[in-house]
């Protein structure tokens, strides 16, 4: 007796384990999230926090926070020293310090490539030490002499040790200024802060008349003002005293404003992140749920029999609901602590990997007490509802199922299950049509709120849905592999619900992969079509880090041997009528030949000012041509007219186009993102190629590209969004094939006498292992298939809510949605390796005189 | 050394079978060295009562379980040499089963499961040989029926044609009419009886019903894992007869 008890209680042992384990992958999932961007948090706030001195003084710049800083290209406003002297004179003011910095300016290694990791800044600065609101210096030299003159520089000491200079080497960079190119000699070594970490930013110090000379074009000038109060003056009496003196167009904050600015910044910029992990949080979870709702419905009905006879014996319908909820709570329990820890470990893994691309995370991991919370709370709330279902369910037995062989759990759970499904279906496709069809303002949110909805309903409806595609799906197999076949094609298809619950999680992986694929195409196939169709241009140059570079390159790039004509390209925030834009610059007419861009009204000619708009714009701001609207730039404020509105344009998403004056008036600095290089007829483009990379070769990070390389280049870009997208989903993917498992598992022990018998009358090992892989390759082909299906219907709904945002070509990848199936198939092979061994396994005798 | 061949007329027998589950303290002697031939042709009943060793004798016969010393034979094949490939494929091809309860796959029909051994084999159904089967059980009309469409007694023919239809050297079968109402076990027990008759099977059934052992040409009688006693062309009195001298003999040990 106590034999059997034990036995018993170890099998399920392994069956709670087996739960437990989708819980576990979820939480971890929901933790690792947040435990990872806390620490990118802390380390950002450690880098920015108090390194801001009392009081900062800098060009007011429109908008709330900082966009510009976004463009890289910042403002060509500077602060005249005689500023800083009349701020250093105020009698609260201890003593105030010019500071000169710029963010695009790149150290080379000594192998000749950009230190920097994509899109991180290199950042150059004129030295003094002038102390941060702490008082503690913002920057210390630990090496050499600090740089003197001219020709010296001093680099920060996380770089220099990945750089391999040493001291009295002659360091090399590039710039976006006039000359592109510089090198200075390396005299020291310098902290930044406390930890040294700049987040894979780089850091050169200069003296400050030679950075003056590199930076603000020789005068004596500066970017900003760091005051240090006098003892006893707080900052904002300090900050309101120098703000008194200061002209219009500059601002005074205190150090803890601007580092509050920059920590929401930073928030903004990371939230994002943090979201994209959430939202992978959130569909792993909704995939566990689905695998720890169907493991306790099978643990339950598995163990009906005892409830019955728990009924049978007088527990009340409560007390057994209670029963299963608190061996759910216990599950969830564990599960959580388990998925807690697995969640520092994936968020120590996220670390090492943003270590190994260069952006290195100081210190350790950030456990904060709201991720715990949200931890076991998810763990344990989803878990409680996953097997509340199947523990109601299970109360209903009646108690002379007890009795009976085989008990059959009641069906009437099935007809709400169709209900609701139904009603969620037909409720995400009316919203999913509206977002299309009709002219609403959030179409994408309205068809993503549909598609959320039809997933939930198609995956109640799936046990509907499982026997007819199932019928399809393994059909074939009674022909193929005879009684192995049909006994795998029974198998499948006795119990459709817990087939459908199965398939479901691989289901939800599948219709995100197909949907994200299609997009993916999507939007290489709008590239290649905008570049085939619309761009004459026979050449792009562009800055693979992002960042713009200097004019001086589409100078020289015009005076190539064979080049027609160079259109450059210049982007930059602005503030539009109060909203905060993005600002296209270049000459219509120019860029009229090297890119298709048809003038729907008005005219194309920006050299009196003005702008032009996108037809689709004008209609939902209420434009038309002759009408004004007030932009905001760094150095300028002022009323513009729309003097022409344009219509579909391949690479223009159809935004504000100002001409290149207005950003220069504007003290947009001047630098391009984009050259389009037009050759003359009949020249070797070859030869032209050459050319221009003669001119680009100064600077490593610019490179030119025909349109095939062009293509193939942002196909990359799109393709590694991808990649990376499909890893994430490959964690939905992984849990649902641990689902499969677990079903396939819980079942062959469900089976137990079956498999018995059938060993017993001459089925062999390797028969019954098939028999279960071909069930497991049912399951995953029919998730796979009805996935495919309705990630089909999404990709495609998404990709024409879009088509107006400039995705307007849609591509469905055929090939590799066929391969998707194939890889189902595969996964469901991998799946059933386990629990076939498992059944192989059984002692024939064991198992026919099994209970 | 007993590896001399089994006489033509022998479908299965041991020579000094025994079976000891546990180990030390706990030990169990189920069979202490049991040796026993069954007559090809024959209908046979092993009885004893509970605990005496006739399923675990039934289990070592038919290659289902392994036993701790002597030898089994099934045909001319020793079994304490065979791997499982072999083993399962001597059940397939040589070996009938019915047992007390649970004999079918719910997910196959009644026909399905009848030629699930030949199925498995990947042998041809033999038709005129399956007819004359279903014809014996009485099972025509049931062929398309699931198993929890049709009665105990309708499922324990079904599992009587499964064992009979591949032509198997021999039958075991363990108490085939212990779940079954009279009137079904004598349905099940006629039609055993019938195929050794009319078609020349032979069959080892294990039971604990004198009325069921009286359908067979001979009744061992098995007590403490050792054969006690034999009786040919036993009716159902004098097996109880003898059982009774059993008990008392077991109660004055
Ligand atoms: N798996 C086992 N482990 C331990 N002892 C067993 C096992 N199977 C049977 N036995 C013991 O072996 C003896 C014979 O069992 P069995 O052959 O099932 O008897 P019968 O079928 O005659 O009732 C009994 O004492 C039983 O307790
Ligand atoms: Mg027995």
């Amino acid at each position: 007796m106590i034999r059997a008890t034990l036995k018993s209680l170890a099998a399920r042992k392994l069956r709670l384990a087996m739960s437990a384990f989708a819980i576990v992958l979820g939480v971890a999932f929901v933790a690792g999230s947040y435990v990872f961007t806390d620490t990118i948090d802390r380390t950002f706030d450690d880098i920015f926090g108090g390194l801001s001195s009392d009081v900062v003084v800098r060009p007011d710049l429109p908008g709330e926070t900082d966009i510009f800083a976004g463009f890289a290209t910042g403002t060509t406003t500077t602060i005249s020293s005689d500023l800083v002297d009349d701020v250093a004179d105020l009698p609260g003011v201890e003593r105030a310090d010019g500071e000169i910095e710029n963010q695009s300016f790149f150290v080379l290694d000594t192998d000749g490539d950009v230190m920097t990791s994509q899109g991180a800044p290199g950042i150059a600065v004129n030295w003094h030490d002038g102390p941060a609101a702490d008082g503690d210096p913002v920057l210390r030299l630990v090496d050499g002499d600090l740089p003197a003159g001219p020709g010296e520089v001093a680099l920060d000491d996380r770089t220099f040790e990945r750089s391999g200079y040493r001291i009295g080497d002659e360091v090399e960079f590039v710039s976006t200024g006039d000359e592109p190119r510089l090198t200075a000699e390396l005299v020291g070594v310098v902290r930044f802060g406390e930890g040294g970490s700049l987040a894979g930013a780089s850091l050169s110090v200069f003296e400050t008349r030679y950075a003056q000379e590199l930076f603000v074009g020789g005068d004596d000038a500066y970017n900003r003002i760091s005051v240090t109060a006098a003892d006893g003056a707080s900052a904002e009496e300090v900050r309101d005293e120098i703000s008194a003196i200061l002209p219009d167009d500059f601002e005074a904050l205190t150090g803890a404003e601007v580092d509050e600015e920059t920590a929401s910044a930073i928030e903004e910029g990371l939230g994002f992140f943090n979201t994209f992990l959430l939202v992978f949080a959130a569909i792993a979870l909704f995939v566990g749920v689905f695998l720890i709702l169907n493991t306790f419905s099978i643990l339950v009905a598995q163990r009906s029999q005892e409830m019955a006879l728990f009924r049978a014996l007088g527990a009340g319908r409560r007390q057994v609901t209670r029963s299963v909820l608190l061996e759910a709570l216990v599950v969830g329990v564990v599960g959580s602590t388990l998925g807690l820890l697995l969640g520092l470990g994936v968020a120590q893994l996220l670390k090492t990997v943003f270590g190994a691309f260069g952006l290195e995370l100081a210190g350790g991991l950030v456990l904060l007490p709201r991720t715990v919370v949200v931890a076991y709370v998810v763990g344990i709330v989803v878990t409680m509802i996953a097997a509340y279902v199947p523990a109601r369910r299970a109360s209903r037995v009646p108690p002379i199922a007890a009795m009976r062989d085989d008990v059959v759990a009641t069906e009437s759970s099935r007809r709400w299950h169709l209900w609701i499904g139904g009603a969620l279906t037909l409720l995400g496709a009316a919203a999913m049509a509206t977002g299309l069809f009709a002219d609403v303002d959030d179409a994408a949110l309205m068809v993503g709120a549909g598609i959320f909805a039809v997933f939930i309903g198609v995956a109640l409806l799936a046990p509907v849905l499982a026997t007819p595609v199932l019928r399809v799906v393994a059909g074939w197999y009674p022909k193929a592999f005879g009684t192995v076949g049909r006994l795998a094609r029974e198998n499948a298809l006795r119990n459709p619900r817990r087939t459908a619950a199965t398939a479901s999680a691989l289901m939800i992986g599948m219709a995100l992969v197909t949907a994200i694929s299609i997009i993916g195409a999507s939007a290489n196939a709008t590239v290649d079509r905008a570049l085939d169709d619309g761009v004459r241009a026979q050449f792009v140059v562009s800055n693979a880090v992002g960042q713009p570079f200097s004019p001086s390159i589409a100078e020289a790039a015009s005076q190539v041997d064979g080049v027609d004509e160079v259109v450059p390209v210049r982007v930059s925030g602005g503030v539009v009528d109060g909203d905060q834009t993005f600002l296209q610059a270049f000459d219509p007419v120019a860029y009229g030949r090297a890119a298709d861009l048809p003038m729907v009204e008005g005219s194309d000619d920006l050299s009196g000012g003005g702008f032009l708009i996108g037809e689709q714009q004008a209609e939902s701001e209420g434009l038309s041509v002759g009408d004004t609207v007030r932009l905001q730039l760094p150095g300028s404020d002022e009323e513009i007219e729309l003097i022409g509105i344009y219509g579909q344009s391949p690479l223009l998403s159809g935004g504000v186009i100002v001409s290149t004056q207005t950003l220069e008036d504007g003290a947009v600095p001047a630098l391009d993102s984009l050259l389009y290089v037009i050759a003359d007829d009949g020249a070797d483009l070859a030869t032209v190629h050459e050319g221009l990379d003669e001119v680009t070769a100064e600077i490593p990070t610019v490179t030119v590209q025909d349109q095939e390389e062009y293509k193939e280049s942002s196909r990359d870009q799109v393709n590694q969004l991808l990649y990376l997208v499909y890893a994430l989903l490959g964690l939905a993917v992984l849990i649902a094939v641990l689902g499969i498992v677990n079903t396939l598992a819980l079942s062959v022990m469900e089976r137990t006498r079956e498999v018995g018998l059938l060993r017993a009358v001459g089925l062999s090992r390797r028969q019954l292992r098939r028999t279960i892989r071909l069930e497991s390759i049912a399951i995953a082909v029919l998730g796979a298939v009805l996935g495919v299906a309705l990630g089909l219907i999404f990709g495609v709904s998404l990709q024409r809510a879009i088509a107006d945002d400039g995705l307007d070509q849609l591509s469905v990848p055929g090939g590799q949605l066929i391969v998707f199936v194939v890889l189902a198939a595969v996964i469901g092979v991998l799946a059933a390796v386990w629990p076939a061994r498992r059944a192989a396994k059984l002692d024939v005798l064991r198992a026919i005189t099994t209970e | 050394m007993t590896t001399q061949p089994s006489s033509p007329s022998t479908a299965a027998r041991a020579v000094d079978l025994t079976k000891i589950y546990g180990k030390d303290d706990t030990q169990v002697v189920a069979l202490g060295g049991v040796t026993v031939e069954f007559t090809a042709g024959a209908y046979t009943a092993i009885m004893g009562p509970s605990g005496s060793g006739k399923s675990t004798l039934m289990h070592c016969m038919a290659a289902l379980d392994s036993s701790t010393s002597g030898q089994v034979f099934v045909g001319d094949t020793e079994l304490s040499k065979l791997g499982d490939k072999e083993l399962t494929r001597l059940r397939r091809d040589k070996i009938g089963f019915i047992f007390q309860a649970f004999n079918l796959i719910p997910t196959l029909t009644a026909k399905e499961n009848i030629t699930l051994p030949l199925d498995i084999a990947g042998r041809d159904v033999d038709k005129e040989w399956f007819d004359t089967v279903i014809a014996t059980v009485g099972l025509a009309d049931r062929l398309s029926h699931k198993p929890n469409q049709l009665s105990g007694g309708q499922q324990q023919r079904v599992a009587c044609a499964r064992a009979l239809v591949s032509q198997p050297e021999i039958i075991f079968a363990d108490e085939p009419t212990g779940n079954l109402d009279s009137r079904s076990g004598t349905e099940v027990l006629s039609f055993l009886r019938r195929s050794v008759r009319e078609f020349g099977q032979t069959i080892v059934m294990v039971t604990h019903d004198p009325n069921a052992a009286a359908y067979s040409d001979r009744v061992l009688f098995l007590a403490d894992g050792l054969i006690v006693d034999e009786m040919t062309d036993p009716t159902a009195e004098k097996v109880l007869e003898r059982m009774k001298g059993f008990d008392a003999v077991g109660q004055q040990a």
